[in-house]
């Protein structure tokens, strides 16, 4: 690449003076890790849109009670619940080669470490099944004096857990406070006040503003009213005007959702916050990780569901008709065709592919179809000779840039407790610079060496000596990594819309929710099971 | 300034630093090989018999003895001055390190011995000879004396050994630079050739005190009161060694680990409290410990049969083997057959459950990052429980009761959290003051009443004393300290900024 090209990459992804500076150097770049584009569903997920006229033989077909489409949390997790019930004959289909969607994690030499989700906050003692889930995982021991279950010690994100990175100095925490005024503190204090108000505020049914499942949270107007407007609007009404402040609550809506400050459903912003803490003025609900995050969990529900999981399989065509609903599929290594008929469908994919598969969703697609729209994510895993080296705040689990449009980086290796030696750092850029249609073909546009030059020259800032120690840069580009809460999506009808099946297609994903959490998934995926289980047993 | 005023400047410095030179050497002789009547006294007689060699070698010096002169002073200057470093390098391997003293005292020896019959040659026609020798010889040894009162005084607890032999290099070569000039006249053949040497030896003395960092930082010279004797940065840590009158320490970044003098105190009361609280203990784990110290208590037992040492770093166990001084204290401990050294982090290492163990002896630095902080956790004490037999005993370094009372009580309150029953103790350590130490098992036991005899500080009464605390020291309310807190970190912290 020359350096004009270079610097406009730069430019375009990592603010201006750090581009500037990454091609400031006189001496030649040491050359890039080598690494690759992990996951290929880009491709052959384009290749659905363009499957013609499908026959297939009768020996062709097979018969299953259900299928489930998709293999992330919510296709897991429904395939658990159906097993759970005692229905085994069903079928998993997955379009990539790995199971977990999102959660998927990767395995390296030293530690595994995650591609997409990395933690989940503790679950309170009302979450039943995902206390249950994490109870299999040996996550609990005991409970506390509330009867909320406590998290083992080395399930808890190790201390310390966040640091910040600050005009050439790490910093404790994610909010800056060196250096923050008086006006910076009040504001910092009144939005938490904002934020208890919503933690202790109970509808007329007493459920909370803000609750995990969201659907055990209210539907009361004065929280669905939130939806109407954008955080940056709410925080503009309370005249929170501090930098950092709303540097926070941006990273906050950029880590969560995908999506700016600007961009986000009040709704929405209010949730990240008011939904983790158990009462006005505590602690936010401890996190529960492992250094391949979530991943934990895939390989746990896989293991209990792996007989019925086909892995590489791309769901062509969904045909509801008089008797059942036929599933033709095709295996992307050989293109293989099989068909499934089944009494109900499972559809655990994000609701964009149903107008590429459900046969009648193509010849009319719904209204509401075209209101889910997805953030695109690039994630990075670096693997380092040695941990990055500091002076000030020593390496956390989450270490973030304040002027980065990055994320920063997750420490596999830091949850692991390992110290010394080989690292392997998660790296998160959402890219919410311009509409997603925009940006998702600026990241499918953008190959291996360009996204690790641009991960490379953005760490640089926080640790100089990171394009000596880098072994390995491997690179995941997540197309419709999240669904995107902006104003009016989350109560406007859309998702009521898609929730609600459709001829024996029952739909089970997160952004059903709204919201890209682990916990919607599994709720999504467990709800729209048990559903199927009942309408099977009548 | 006269002629031959400067001529007996360059006699002063030339005694000077030959003699300091002759110190460097000794020093470090005496700190290595221990003995340091022998070593002080091998190298006086190798350096003044070397003395004699050079003088009897001057009489082949036929024409120009200016230029010899000015020759040997910068050959003098370059291998005084790098005499030092040299021996550093050398430190680890004993068997190079005596021919590279000997042979470094010898010539240095040879090259000053050489330079006063020269110089008298050169001063013979300007005087009388009687004047000349009691001149000559006055400055020699006025320089001999300045040089023994500076160094002790001055350069080693200033500069270190390593500097101090470099600047009194660049010295003797800045003198022979100049005698360049003041002997112009005498010297035979080409001048500029001559002072080009010179220039060359006093920039690669001026370079080898910039790169004298590698060895020792100019900070870790003045910061240690004693003389800094080995110094290396592992993967993992700085290891310091330093050198006084009577015994040497030991630092890892920068915290003391022991000193020769009281460690006997120290590891004596980690080990034989939870080795009498077992019945003949045969498999022996101890985590940390990378001295050899330790294990040297350990195998007092005849009954052990294997001793598992987890050190993390693989440069602090090769010291404590073939660093001479360190294998001699531990009395070669890690040689033993019974001993077996594996190099790996103990947090990673005690995941894995084998064959449990009867005692184990924990010696980790203290928790003073978190990288340490997570070897006093809940977690690693569960973990450690696995490992260890069901009457087995665990014995363990918590920091001291009074300098950080907070960070003593939270590991043996966490210890008990994780589900030891514990016996907390503490001794007093005059390196490091009052120490703590707790002795652990899994259910309720009493404290051992005997130990072994002829330990040198160790013995019954002692043993009646040390379980119980003063008032300033007893047990004070703490958090556990869990992976996700790291409480013990911040105790330890507040408890020792607050003795600042």
């Amino acid at each position: 690449m020359n350096q004009l090209n270079r610097r406009e990459l730069l430019a375009s992804f990592l603010a201006a003076p750090v581009a500037l500076n990454g091609c400031a150097r006189r001496e030649p770049l040491p050359p890039l890790p080598p690494g690759e584009i992990v996951g290929a569903s880009a491709a052959v997920g384009h290749r659905l849109r363009q499957s013609a006229a499908l026959e297939l033989a009768d020996d062709q077909w097979q018969r299953a009670r259900v299928v489930i489409i998709g293999g992330g949390i919510a296709g897991l997790a429904a395939a658990r619940t159906l097993l759970r019930a005692g229905v085994d004959d069903f079928v998993l289909l997955e379009l990539e080669d790995a199971i977990g969607g999102t959660s998927r994690s990767g395995t390296g030499d030293v530690v595994s470490y995650p591609w997409g989700a990395h933690y989940v906050p503790a679950p309170t003692r009302e979450n039943l099944p995902l206390v249950e889930l994490f109870d299999e995982l040996d996550v609990f021991e005991g409970v506390d004096e509330r009867g909320d279950p406590v998290v083992a010690e080395p399930f808890r994100c190790r201390f310390p857990q966040e640091r910040l990175f600050y005009k050439g100095r790490w910093y404790d925490g994610l909010y800056l406070w060196a250096g923050a005024s008086a006006d910076d503190l009040r504001q910092w204090q009144a939005f938490q006040r904002e934020i208890d108000a919503w933690v202790s505020w109970r509808d007329g049914r007493g459920r909370r503003a803000f609750a995990i499942p969201m659907a055990s949270g209210s539907d009361d107007p004065e929280v669905t009213r939130l939806d109407q407007i954008t955080m940056a609007e709410w925080m503009d009404e309370r005249h929170f005007s501090s930098d950092r402040l709303r540097w926070l609550v941006d990273y906050s809506c950029r880590d969560d959702y995908g999506l700016r400050l600007s961009e986000t459903s009040a709704w929405a912003g209010l949730f990240y916050f008011a939904s983790r803490r158990d009462v006005p003025g505590g602690d936010s609900r401890p996190f529960i990780t492992w250094p391949e995050g979530n991943g934990r969990i895939v390989s746990h529900l896989y293991r209990q569901v792996k007989s019925q999981c086909r892995l590489g399989w791309a769901v062509l065509d969904v045909n509801p008709g008089a008797n059942g609903i036929e599933v033709i599929a095709s295996r992307y290594t050989d293109s293989t065709l099989a068909g499934w008929r089944a009494d109900k469908v499972i559809f655990a994919a994000p609701q964009f592919l149903t107008r590429f598969m459900i046969r009648p969703y193509c010849e009319t697609v719904p209204a509401h179809v075209s209101e889910f729209q997805y953030s695109a994510w690039a994630v990075a895993n670096v693997t380092l000779t040695t941990p990055p080296q500091s002076r000030d705040a020593p390496l956390a689990w989450d270490n973030v840039l304040y002027e980065s449009p990055s994320l920063g980086y997750v420490s596999a290796t830091h949850q692991r407790g390992m110290d010394y030696g080989t690292s392997v750092l998660t790296y998160y850029y959402p890219l919410c610079a311009a509409d997603p249609v925009t940006e998702r073909q600026r990241l499918l546009d953008t190959d291996r060496d360009a996204w690790a030059d641009v991960v490379l020259t953005d760490l640089e800032v926080a640790h100089p000596e990171l394009r000596q120690t880098a072994l390995r840069l491997d690179v995941m580009r997540w197309g419709h990594a999240m669904i995107r809460p902006t104003p009016g999506f989350v109560w406007g009808g859309a998702r009521q819309a898609a929730s609600r099946p459709f001829r024996g297609i029952h739909f089970a994903h997160a952004d059903l929710s709204g919201i890209a959490l682990f916990e919607e998934a599994f709720f999504r995926g467990m709800t729209a099971a048990e559903q199927v289980v009942a309408e099977l047993q009548v | 300034m006269n002629r031959t005023v400067t001529l007996y400047l360059n006699v002063f410095v030339i005694a000077t630093c030959g003699l300091v030179y002759e110190l460097v050497a000794g020093t470090l002789a005496s700190y290595l090989l221990g003995d340091s009547v022998t070593q002080f006294s091998t190298c006086i007689g190798v350096y003044l018999s070397a003395l004699g060699v050079g003088a009897w070698l001057s009489k082949y010096v036929q024409k120009s003895p200016a230029r010899t002169f000015i020759e040997v002073e910068l050959a003098v200057a370059v291998l005084g001055g790098f005499s030092a470093p040299l021996l550093f390098l050398c430190f680890a391997k004993l068997a190079v390190f005596s021919v590279a003293l000997y042979g470094t005292v010898f010539g240095i020896g040879v090259l000053v011995g050489l330079e006063l019959p020269l110089l008298m040659r050169i001063l013979k026609d300007a005087m009388e000879f009687k004047d000349l020798i009691s001149r000559v010889l006055t400055f020699d040894y006025i320089g001999a004396l300045i040089g023994s009162l500076l160094f002790p005084i001055l350069f080693v607890p200033n500069l270190g050994l390593v500097r101090t032999s470099l600047v009194f290099g660049i010295l003797n070569a800045l003198v022979g630079f100049w005698g360049t000039w003041i002997l112009e006249s005498t010297i035979s053949g080409n001048v500029q050739l001559l002072r080009a040497r010179g220039v060359l030896a006093l920039v690669l003395l001026t370079i080898g005190l910039i790169k004298a960092d590698s060895f020792t930082t100019l900070a870790e010279d003045q910061l240690f009161s004693e003389p800094v004797v080995y110094a290396k940065t592992s993967s993992y840590q700085r290891i310091v060694v330093t050198q006084g009158p009577s015994g040497f320490s030991l630092t890892l970044n920068g915290a003391l680990q022991f000193s020769s003098l009281d460690e006997y105190r120290y590891h004596e009361s980690l080990v034989h409290p939870a080795m009498m609280s077992v019945v003949e203990p045969r498999r022996v784990l101890i985590l940390g410990g990378g001295d050899g110290l330790a294990a040297r208590e350990v195998l007092r037992y005849d009954s052990v049969t294997a001793i598992t040492l987890v050190d993390l770093d693989p440069a602090m166990t090769q010291l404590s083997a073939e660093f001479p001084p360190l294998a001699r204290l531990n009395h070669r401990s890690l040689f033993d057959p019974r001993v077996h050294v594996v190099n790996a982090d103990a947090m990673l290492w005690i995941e894995e459950v084998g064959e449990p163990y009867d005692v184990i002896i924990i010696d980790f630095p203290d928790p003073n990052n978190f990288a340490l902080g997570k070897l006093y956790t809940r977690r690693f004490y569960r973990l450690l429980r696995r490992q260890l037999h069901d009457a087995g005993a665990v014995g363990i370094q918590c920091t001291s009761p009074l300098f950080a009372r907070t960070s003593f009580w939270c590991v043996i309150n966490t210890m008990e959290d994780a589900g030891f029953r514990l016996h907390p103790y503490q001794v007093p350590v005059p390196s490091f003051g009052v120490w703590g130490f707790a002795v652990a098992k899994h259910g309720d036991f009493e404290p051992p009443s005997r130990v072994p005899d002829n330990l040198l500080f160790l013995n019954s009464s002692v043993l009646a004393a040390m379980f119980s605390f003063p008032n300033d020291m007893t047990r004070v309310e703490t958090e556990v300290n869990r992976l996700d807190n790291q409480a013990l970190v911040h105790y330890y912290d507040d408890d020792w900024r607050s003795l600042r």
